[in-house]
């Protein structure tokens, strides 16, 4: 048994590609959920157009990473907006079913088999989509990443993807503390009452949605970047639920709260993924598999969420005193 | 305590008593100055009419009481007139203009701003915050210009004074920096007032200010509204206790089964046969006070015998 290898890997995990994309698809959800109150259960379907506008505009069309990376973000503006325009006049609920619905109505049209020549069918798009940013990297070509185990190329993806992150939550931190922030989170306690001040919800809301919206595309194009394929079975409702845990196990409405949730639900994840199939190996456990250990790190980590949600409620970074007080 | 708040009638709320007094009392009479002037309008879910006003209006820095038994329509005819329900037919202006079918967003910046019976504090906002939510024209409410807040900083410093100077007078400041969800029910009632009257409307409508909150703070709150009608802002709310019209009220409109029944000033309202019938129904030997209820309902809770 290696603990520091399992640590490595942990640590690896924490902060790896995977890490960085849901990271920024939670960061996306907080702006809608956590601020605006509004209830996206299709943060997925951003992801998925961001990572597929990516494939599209790269290998199918033929045309520059850099050209495809703002229509990446303009088609997730646009779903926005077909998913908000009928929704977000009605009450919370329907924007849920609705993007719900239309995230596993995206996948299904990206691997159906008429649109086979666009987006590839169930093999998704694989190719070369991430080239021209693989070109820049700076790293020497012989790179190795201290302590951890990042390839020279995901090293790369891993710097700029956290900068990208860092940058986005310093522009979070200046929306929410600014009068339309305000707006946003007077929408999530009592859009009645806000209305009733004079301002016009349907459009915060909207706004919210869109923002959200391409941060989650922005998590797509990484997504596409990183791992030069997209596959359509990855984008499945699983992801906006693991976005979902790592918001709500940081903290909502917490601009560190997606950020160290989403580092912590990785970390944990491998940890115990990594512990457990060191323990089989050594012979410490001999009553699992080690095929057993995927779904065993998951009733693992699952336990300790819900721990955590009975035991601090508000996440890491949240304020018990705002969880006692009703909502309405 | 009623003799002491109606002593102290100040000078425009004199005016607006004297204007009225050649008034008719008769249901659907004109004003000398309207702000708000109501024709036809009528709601029904299914089968049930739950407004049918043929005609009102709303004199202008006046408080006027809209009052009524329960069911009678009030809440539903205030949220017609403050766009939060669209009536099946009618039309109404405020300040002259016409405003049937307007959003309710827009209703509230053009100086109709409402506030809720079931008081609508954001709990998880603090009251600071929920103070300058009220605040009209800001310009760090655009998404693009939050991003900068050298351009709005100096009016939000500005708002937050008002807001701090309508805090205190309400005595609310020194909590200004807790939620809101943790203020009282009374307290609550005082914030949603405050901060309706953060964007300085020209009309402010209150749905049951007194609803819920206890006799010492009913005061407090009676004394604030004849405040708000002396800066020369309109009050229209909506009210079932007779007693605590007849102390603020300058006009009062009863409604009952979704029509206006009666108007006047409240001596001559509290008279009227058709009031008290709508009032009391079969229960003629009962208060018509918060007070007289709790005394005399006991006996019979339900209104099944009389």
């Amino acid at each position: 048994m290696d603990i520091g290898f399992v640590l490595a890997q942990s640590i690896t995990q924490a902060l790896g590609v995977t890490a960085i994309i849901y990271c920024l698809a939670a960061i996306g959800l907080n702006i809608q959920f956590g601020y605006t109150g509004l209830l996206n259960f299709g943060q997925v379907a951003f992801v998925t157009v961001g990572a597929y506008s990516i494939g599209v505009v790269v290998v199918t069309m033929g045309l520059s990473l850099w050209l495809a990376i703002p229509i990446a973000l303009l088609a997730s503006v646009i779903l926005a907006l077909i998913l908000g325009i009928p929704t977000l006049r009605l009450r919370a609920d329907y924007l849920a079913i609705v993007t719900i619905a239309a995230s596993e109505l995206l996948r299904l049209v990206v691997r159906s088999i008429a649109l086979r020549d666009i987006f590839g069918g169930v093999n998704g798009i694989n190719g070369k989509i991430g080239e021209q940013f693989h070109a820049l990297n700076p790293l020497p070509a012989e790179f190795v990443t201290p302590y951890l185990t990042f390839s020279r190329q995901d090293a790369w993806v891993v710097l700029v993807g956290w900068v990208i992150i860092a940058i986005i939550s310093f522009g979070v931190w200046l929306l929410v503390r600014s009068p339309w922030g305000r707006v946003v989170r007077g929408i999530r306690e009592d859009e009645y009452a806000v209305v009733s001040l004079g301002k016009n919800v349907f459009v915060y809301k909207m706004q919210a949605l869109i923002l959200g919206g391409m941060v989650g595309a922005m998590g797509g194009i990484i997504w596409a970047i990183a791992k030069q394929s997209v596959q359509p079975d990855t984008f499945v409702p699983d992801v906006t639920f693991f976005t979902y845990t790592i918001l709500l196990l940081g903290g909502a409405a917490r601009i560190f709260g997606p950020i160290v949730g989403a580092i912590l639900f990785w970390f944990l994840l491998a940890g115990v993924g990594e512990f457990l199939s060191q323990a089989i190996q050594a012979g410490w456990i001999d009553f699992l598999k080690p095929t057993d250990v995927g779904p065993i790190r998951f009733i693992l980590v699952g336990i300790g969420l819900m721990s955590l949600m009975i035991f601090r409620p508000q996440g890491i970074f949240g304020d018990k005193r705002e969880l006692a007080l009703d909502g309405r | 305590m009623a003799v002491d708040t109606k002593s102290a009638l100040g000078p425009r709320g004199q005016a607006s008593q004297a204007a009225l007094a050649h008034v008719p009392n008769i249901p659907g009479s004109a004003k000398p100055d309207p702000i708000l002037d109501v024709h036809s309008v009528k709601r029904s879910f299914g089968g049930l009419t739950a407004v049918d006003v043929e005609q009102v209006q709303v004199q202008r820095g006046a408080i006027t009481a809209l009052i009524g038994p329960n069911g009678a329509g009030k809440t539903t005819f205030f949220n017609l007139l403050t766009g939060f329900d669209a009536p099946d037919t009618g039309e109404w202006t405020f300040n002259g203009q016409q405003v049937a079918g307007t959003a309710p967003y827009k209703l509230a910046r053009r100086g109709m701003v409402r506030t809720f019976q079931l008081t609508k504090a954001l709990s998880r906002l603090t009251v600071m915050d929920n103070m300058l939510l009220g605040a009209k024209g800001q310009t760090g409410e655009h998404i693009y210009a939050a991003f900068f807040p050298f351009l709005w900083s100096k009016q939000e410093r500005a708002n937050r004074e008002r807001a701090m100077e309508l805090l205190s007078r309400f005595n609310l400041a020194e909590k200004s920096a807790d939620f809101a969800g943790s203020l009282s029910g009374g307290q609550r009632k005082l914030l949603e007032m405050a901060r309706a009257l953060m964007s300085d409307p020209e009309l402010i409508m209150l749905d049951e200010p007194m609803a819920g909150v206890n006799p010492a703070l009913t005061q407090s709150l009676l004394h604030h509204i004849k405040d708000i009608r002396e800066e020369g802002t309109t009050v229209l709310f909506v009210e079932h206790d007779m007693d605590m019209v007849h102390d603020i009220g300058d006009w009062v409109i009863v409604m009952a089964m979704g029509q206006i029944i009666a108007e006047g000033p409240p001596g001559a309202v509290m008279k009227d046969q058709n009031v008290i019938d709508a009032y009391l129904g079969t229960h003629h030997d009962k208060e018509l006070t918060e007070s007289g209820k709790s005394l005399t309902v006991d006996s019979d809770p339900e209104g099944t015998h009389s």
